[in-house]
């Protein structure tokens, strides 16, 4: 077993892990934080997709013991302040970017470390962006759509509209 | 996945070390590859050493003799973001997979591995890229053996990886959009003495380089220049995306379409 310590959520957190233990078992059965999705497994589906030091990662293809120090953001991170939704959630709200929602904790977080590298995507950098984000439901195109409301961008030209 | 200890040493000679103790340790890149096989219970070693927590193998620079030189454990989108001198390379790094993968898969893990199906191989191989590790230097010619298969000893680690950057070259990759790895993949290269084609996600050997290719862009640096040739189908890599003919067939197209787009 291995002592770990990070800041899961601006909060500091520590335990003891086993070499194999996943960030995504460390957040889902340690910690309790179960926003975070584990879909596949086998790195394909994004479900998992948290930040570490800011980075779009997928928590089920890395070690707890490979956060030791870092600064690491779940799905239960992303609120504002006084409990409400930040602009990319309301967006998925607004916009039907969700169905049975199993995708959207991974969906959310890339959405999320997409605008923070570029704030006013196109259509094609965001489903560029997604290439790694499995949806089983939407179809993708409100997805799209939410990400570039919540840009802040006019919607009516993405597909399907 | 077995139990395992898990190291994360913060300097190349720790790492070395840690490695050689025991004959089960093994080196951990970013994990994209190797934590999906330790699930499956393909691989079981007693620890592994992380390369990640190393400063001396993170960064891209460019040499005094003008290669651009990256450390063993740079990330994808590291390289995609800072190797801008060699922009045919930095477009490879930022077409691997999606972003998160980008995040996290490094060169040298990847070099390691040797994919045949993975996109910095065919760089490696049509820049002629030297392969540093622990404890020698390794051509690019000498590194790939096959298959999943590498000149690297066991133990041995990649430091860097130094690119001499050509006067213009471009990777044209045919996505295989489940596996978001190459389909097929060319990178063509053209340097003062001469072209380089080297081709991925083709071979059963692995990326190989097309040499009636670079002799007739080494003459003519033209698409126009590929037309008389073609590329056998045997020994090609054939499964349900596609046969050992396809295979052969999209070399040729992509080398051409790499070839024109080369800048
Ligand atoms: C969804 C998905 C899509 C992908 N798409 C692509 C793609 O389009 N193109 C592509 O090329 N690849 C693709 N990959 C693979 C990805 O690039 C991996 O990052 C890479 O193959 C392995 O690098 P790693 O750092 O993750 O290595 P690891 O998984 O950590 O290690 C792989 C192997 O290399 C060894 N190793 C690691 N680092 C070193 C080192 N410095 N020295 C010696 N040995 C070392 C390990 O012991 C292990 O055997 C994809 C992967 C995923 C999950
Ligand atoms: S659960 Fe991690 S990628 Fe699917
Ligand atoms: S909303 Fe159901 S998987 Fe995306």
């Amino acid at each position: 077993m291995t002592q770990v310590a990070m800041t899961v959520n601006g909060k500091s957190v520590s335990g003891e892990v086993e070499g194999r233990t996943l960030l995504s078992d460390y957040l889902r059965e340690d910690l309790r934080l179960t926003g975070t999705h584990v879909g596949c497994d086998t790195s394909q589906c994004g479900a998992c997709v948290v930040h570490v030091d800011g980075k779009a990662v997928k928590a089920c293809t890395m070690f707890a013991a490979e956060a030791e120090g870092a600064q690491v953001t779940t799905i239960e991170g992303m609120g504002t302040a006084d409990g409400g939704l930040t602009a990319v959630q309301q967006a998925f709200q607004d916009h039907h970017g969700l169905q049975c929602g199993f995708c959207t904790p991974g969906m959310v977080m890339t959405a999320a470390a997409l605008l923070e590298e570029t704030p006013k995507p196109t259509e094609a950098e965001i489903r560029d962006y997604l290439e790694g984000n499995i949806c089983r439901c939407t179809g993708y195109h409100n997805i799209v759509k939410a990400i570039m409301a919540a840009s802040g961008q006019d919607v009516s030209a993405v597909a399907a509209e | 996945m077995y139990a395992f200890d898990l190291e994360r040493p913060g300097r190349i000679a720790d790492a070395v070390k840690l490695l050689s103790d025991s004959e089960e340790s093994q080196p951990l890149g970013g994990g994209q590859t190797l934590i999906p096989t330790l699930k499956q219970r393909l691989a079981m070693p007693e620890r592994l050493v992380s390369l990640t927590a190393i400063p001396e193998m993170q960064g891209v620079c460019l040499s005094d003799a003008g290669e651009v030189c990256i450390g063993g454990a740079t990330t994808h989108a590291t390289v995609a973001a800072e190797a801008g001198a060699y922009p045919a390379l930095a477009a490879l790094a930022a077409g691997i997979g999606d972003p998160a993968v980008r995040n996290r898969g490094t060169i040298g893990g990847s070099l390691a591995n040797n994919d045949p199906s993975a996109c910095y191989p065919a760089a490696a191989l049509g820049s002629g890229a030297r392969i540093i590790t622990n404890a020698r230097e390794i051509a690019a010619d000498d590194y790939f053996q096959g298959m999943f298969t590498t000149a690297l000893d066991e133990g041995e680690i990649i430091t860097e990886v130094r690119f001499p950057v050509p006067e213009k070259a471009h990777y044209e990759k045919f996505d295989q959009p489940a596996s978001r790895f190459a389909l097929t993949a060319v990178f063509v290269a053209k340097y003062a003495d001469g072209v380089r084609v080297a081709v991925t996600g083709a071979s059963e050997e692995g990326v190989f380089r097309w040499s009636e290719a670079e002799a007739a862009l080494s003459a003519d640096f033209s698409a126009e220049a590929l037309s008389g040739l073609s590329l056998s189908g045997d020994g090609m890599i054939s499964d349900l995306h596609g046969s050992g003919a396809y295979r052969a067939h999209l070399a040729k197209v992509l080398t051409g379409r790499a070839v024109a787009a080369a800048r």
